[in-house]
């Protein structure tokens, strides 16, 4: 059984350049890593995940890379933890047009 | 046959490619030397103002309202020494149908690309533009391709960035996401070549010439609302093209004493291509890390010629802190009931230090907000910028240092004016200039450029090239 049929919306993954292959002007960390690469499209083949596959982008490219996911959602959102701290802006700053202390 | 897709392969066609897929010829606008034609490169885009208008009114761009902050200028009075506290204005650019400014820059190339017969257009960028681009094309009935740098290498990327690839997509566009560098635009030729699309560059004549509605708008409002124009206009400030294109509208409309000031967040000492600094911040424009690069040195973008200039129009750079434009973003919607995104509340909150230090009767003009939202918020960007190991605290923002921590001022007092050396900025412009010309001699015409090109003049123009050992 393969995880993805033909047609399904999945993401995938290619390595443009391998570290040794990179060329810009960059710091030492980036020189360590290769330039990655993703892109959604219609997958044009049943397959597994994590295999090479080929897709058709939504202009009608067709691109090969690795399947990462199927069905990508979109995981941000308004942070995973609250920020208490910008509570307090809007009540010091009401308080001060009120007349209150402002220095 | 097939191509050559190679790294030097790409990039050695790299000319070929920009001219097709821009459908110009920079080449006529270069004199040999250091200079080149700017004011005609800018009027072959065959568009007067008027025109660009027309086009922007059929998909809806432009003729934002201009609003007054009562709540957020009597903040600043009370703060302020007496008489002090310039009334301050913003220009809702978020109105737009992508919700920032950049629909006008990507107006005029859109409509080119549909008009010069290309099936779809492509565009480089991580930001509001892309949104843009897509919104526009959308409208037009063309293709479109965003190319975005947004992850580290552990695919983490910038919650805003995936908001605009959000946003994008589900305008309709394809999204291709790369890795922290810059190479991507090894891939960005490679699409460009592989697809025939139009070049929606940034930088383009098209880009600048959209922007130009905004100045122009302001002024007239300023006029209709409050009978003269502004004495300051503050323009948040990265590839330079909303500062370029606002100020060229002032003059237009005649502004011609109105200053334009330029502001970015103060990135000192992040290095942007690196992939660990890459999350490690909260902005993603507006921002000193393209703020600098690009005004001192346009020409190193995805055209030959870049059209946004801002050493030209730039009066003065004002500097703030991340921690500070969180601060007066939360103030926008707590005192103004107004929820904006990050990079327009950038020249907000150079506007909030610099009203302190202006006379009551005095104007300025916030030129632009963007839209907030998921991954936009400062809830978002804050929350994130913990869990990346920065710290976030109250206290002065002066000390605040870049991807270790964000200070949230311990009160609005401490949001100050900060002045970048304008001077040494015009320096390094000269000194890319001549770099990238290959030259040890300039005559007279590159020493005039060159006073236009820093809003200098000659005298200052000469002692830096004497100074460089250049001779004439
Ligand atoms: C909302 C907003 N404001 C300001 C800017 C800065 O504009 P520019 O890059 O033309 O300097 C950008 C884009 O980078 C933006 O998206």
């Amino acid at each position: 059984m393969s995880n993805a049929k033909k047609g399904d919306w999945v993401q995938i993954h290619q390595i443009v350049l391998k570290p040794e292959e990179r060329t810009g002007k960059l710091p030492e960390d980036t020189k360590k890593v290769p330039l990655e690469l993703w892109v959604k499209g219609f997958l044009n083949h049943d397959a597994n995940l994590y295999d090479e596959v080929e897709i058709t982008t939504l202009t009608g490219r067709k691109v090969k890379g690795e399947l990462v996911l199927i069905n990508p959602r979109y995981e941000y959102g308004f942070g995973e933890e609250y920020v208490p701290e910008l509570l307090n802006i809007g009540i010091q700053l009401r308080g001060i047009l009120k007349g209150g202390d402002n220095k | 046959m097939m191509k050559d897709l190679s790294f030097n392969a790409v990039m050695n066609r790299k000319n070929e490619i920009m001219k097709k897929a821009l459908g110009m010829d920079y080449s006529i606008y270069e004199s040999g030397g250091i200079a080149f034609d700017y004011e005609k490169m800018m009027r072959d885009t065959g568009f007067g103002l008027s025109d660009v208008m027309k086009i922007q009114r059929e998909t809806g761009v432009g003729n934002t309202p201009l609003l007054e902050l009562k709540n957020l200028t009597e903040l600043v009075r009370r703060i302020s020494p007496k008489g002090k506290g310039a009334r301050i204005f913003v220009k809702d650019e978020a109105c737009n149908p992508s919700g920032s400014f950049k629909d006008r820059r990507a107006s005029v190339s859109v409509y080119m690309a549909k008009k010069l017969g290309y099936k779809g257009v492509v565009a480089a960028t991580s930001g509001n533009y892309g949104a843009a681009v897509a919104s526009q094309a959308a409208m037009r009935n063309l293709d479109c391709i965003i190319v975005q740098e947004c992850y580290d290498s552990r695919k983490v990327g910038q919650p805003e960035i995936l908001e605009k690839q959000r946003k994008c997509e589900c305008l309709g566009a394809e999204v291709v996401q790369l890795t922290v560098g810059p190479e991507l635009f090894y891939t960005f030729l490679r699409i460009l070549e592989e697809t025939g699309y139009f070049n929606a560059s940034l930088y383009s004549t098209f880009g600048i010439a959209g922007v130009e509605t905004l100045g122009y708008e302001i002024a007239i409002q300023c006029r209709e609302m409050i009978g003269r124009d502004p004495d300051v206009v503050v323009a948040t400030h990265a590839g330079g093209g909303n500062l370029t294109g606002t100020a060229r509208g002032l003059i237009k409309a005649g502004a011609v004493n109105t200053k334009v000031i330029g502001a970015s967040v103060d990135l000192t000492g992040l290095h942007m291509a690196s992939d660990r600094a890459f999350n490690r911040k909260s902005f993603t424009t507006g921002h000193t890390g393209f703020g600098v690069p690009y005004a001192t040195d346009p020409d190193h973008s995805d055209v030959p010629r870049s059209a946004a200039r801002a050493l030209r129009y730039m009066e003065d750079y004002l500097l703030v802190k991340q921690g500070e434009v969180f601060y007066i973003t939360e103030a926008l919607s707590q005192l103004e009931g107004m929820e904006r995104g990050p990079a327009g509340n950038t020249s907000l909150t150079a506007a909030f230090a610099l009203a302190q230090q202006m006379d009551e009767d005095k104007i300025i003009v916030v030129q632009e907000t963007e839209y907030t939202g998921a991954g936009k918020h400062p809830l978002a960007q804050l929350s994130f910028a913990k869990k990346n190991g920065v710290e976030v605290k109250f206290g002065n923002p002066d000390e605040e240092i870049p991807g270790t921590n964000i200070i949230l001022p311990e009160n609005p007092t401490l949001i100050k004016v900060r002045h970048a050396d304008m001077d040494k900025m015009r320096k390094s412009y000269i000194k890319n200039t001549l770099n990238r010309a290959k030259v040890d001699y300039v005559d007279d015409k590159d020493i005039e450029f060159l006073a236009i090109e820093t809003k200098t003049n000659r005298k200052f123009v000469e002692s830096v090239l004497e100074e460089f050992g250049i001779k004439k």
